[in-house]
């Protein structure tokens, strides 16, 4: 059985971390598995967790009164799920639902903070981590608002 | 010598259209409607060619045949309905008729590229002339390595062929990955924009063909990604859109730098044109 190192190892967040950072932010993670339709996180609650998503599907949602529920981002499998943990208030900005059966590993965001905050050289590796997915997220979803696919035609 | 009178044959003028029945008109989204078209004689095209088509009385614009290049007899063509001629073709129905000019370009490189992998990209109304391609390398699959497909839309109402999405996705050896920007809870596929799902497919970008269609945003965006991934901007190819009038490269209004989209293109490839495209002017 693997433990929740190995699970942290295998992940593509972990590529190129060494092993004693590896085994230190270990020490901040848990395993978890959702069910369709179970939430990892809601929208204006507190953002104490992130998550490496290792197989399934989570939706971040938020609600349109008079219009609905809407998903503007999808996230799989070797994928990050949680920004705001990074930042005061600490606070979730939207929900967050497992679409399909989601094992994910769960990190305690304060004891992460915290192990950044005493080992700089942690806390870059983690950025290093963090950054390139935000920003590449940034960039999409700055496409998506400028509707592209309305086109002009004749 | 007895003298026999010739018949006087003259080839077809490329500016006159021809009266063309419409047989099929397919509801494809709120806005997007597809025209199957029954030529006089089947008109053979290849993949990526375009058509002038004519609304009578209103006008005519460009588009490209979305239809099976390997069933000449009947011409399809998926428009999206945003302008007074595209309204104006979106009102016919089985029995109408359009002027029709064309076959008309240079469409996908899809024979120089067998053994090759192949990722298609396409963005809303982009799928359209990247399904002759679909078509074309499911007929020859075995010739082809990988195959992969994105395709990103606004929202899940705004997906066009969603039948045959259906029967790709099932399709073995066949990648597919469809993308929307917003979509409601039931909707369990990706949400997001469409390039980052590169990642997603599995092909050799050392040994791999990319084609792009989709609006200039997406194909800078996605042709910067391919080659971030290791795809010669040779083996990239995009299809770009211009103010095309005559379509046989004489009037000039799509002219792009040295080229005419219309006879040039619409197809090129992204070497030759990647400089062209930072020019706001053009």
């Amino acid at each position: 059985m693997k433990d929740i190192a190995d699970l942290v190892r295998h992940h593509p967040f972990a590529e190129g971390l060494d092993e004693d950072t590896l085994a230190l932010v270990a020490g901040c993670a848990k395993n978890v598995v959702l069910q369709p339709g179970d939430y990892f996180f809601r929208e204006g609650a507190a953002a104490d967790s992130f998550y490496l998503v290792r197989h399934g599907a989570v939706a971040l949602e938020t609600f349109v009164p008079g219009r609905g529920t809407f998903t503007f981002l999808t996230v799989k499998s070797g994928e990050i799920l949680g920004a705001d943990w990074l930042i005061p208030p600490y606070r979730s900005s939207f929900d967050a639902r497992a679409i399909e059966l989601t094992r994910a590993i769960a990190f305690d965001g304060k004891c992460l903070r915290g192990k950044c905050e005493a080992d700089p050289r942690v806390g870059y590796e983690m950025m290093k981590r963090f950054i390139p997915p935000l920003v590449k997220r940034l960039q999409s979803a700055r496409m998506q608002a400028l509707g592209m696919y309305d086109a002009a035609d004749a | 010598m007895p003298q026999t009178l010739k018949a006087c044959t003259s080839p077809p003028d490329p500016m006159a259209p021809r009266m063309t029945p419409v047989t099929r008109f397919i509801r494809e989204s709120e806005d997007v409607f597809t025209l199957d078209l029954a030529p006089e004689r089947a008109t053979p095209f290849a993949p990526g060619q375009f058509n002038m088509l004519y609304a009578f009385g209103v006008g005519e614009i460009p588009i490209s045949i979305s239809g099976d290049s390997q069933a000449p007899e009947r011409l399809t063509h998926t428009i999206r309905a945003v302008g007074p001629v595209s309204a104006a073709l979106g009102r016919l129905k089985a029995g109408g008729r359009v002027g029709l000019r064309g076959p008309f370009g240079v469409g996908w490189p899809v024979d120089a590229y067998k053994g090759f992998d192949v990722v298609l990209i396409a963005g809303g109304i982009g799928l359209a002339p990247l399904r002759p391609v679909i078509y074309w390398l499911l007929r020859h699959r075995a010739a082809y390595g990988r195959i992969g497909v994105l395709y990103g839309a606004r929202a899940p109402d705004d997906l066009i062929f969603r039948s045959e999405l259906e029967a790709w996705r099932r399709t073995p050896d066949f990648q597919l990955r469809v993308a929307v920007e917003r979509a409601g809870p039931d909707w369990t596929g990706d949400v997001g924009y469409v390039t980052p799902l590169l990642s997603k497919l599995r092909f050799d970008p050392r040994d791999a063909v990319a084609m792009i269609c989709g609006p200039e945003v997406m194909i800078r965006a996605t042709a910067l990604a391919l080659e971030d991934a290791g795809v010669a901007d040779s083996r990239i190819f995009v299809s770009m859109e211009r103010n095309m009038k005559c379509a046989i490269g004489h009037c000039g209004h799509c002219q792009f730098g040295p080229l005419f989209v219309c006879k040039d293109g619409p197809v090129h490839s992204y070497d030759r044109v990647r400089n062209l495209l930072a020019y706001r002017e053009l």
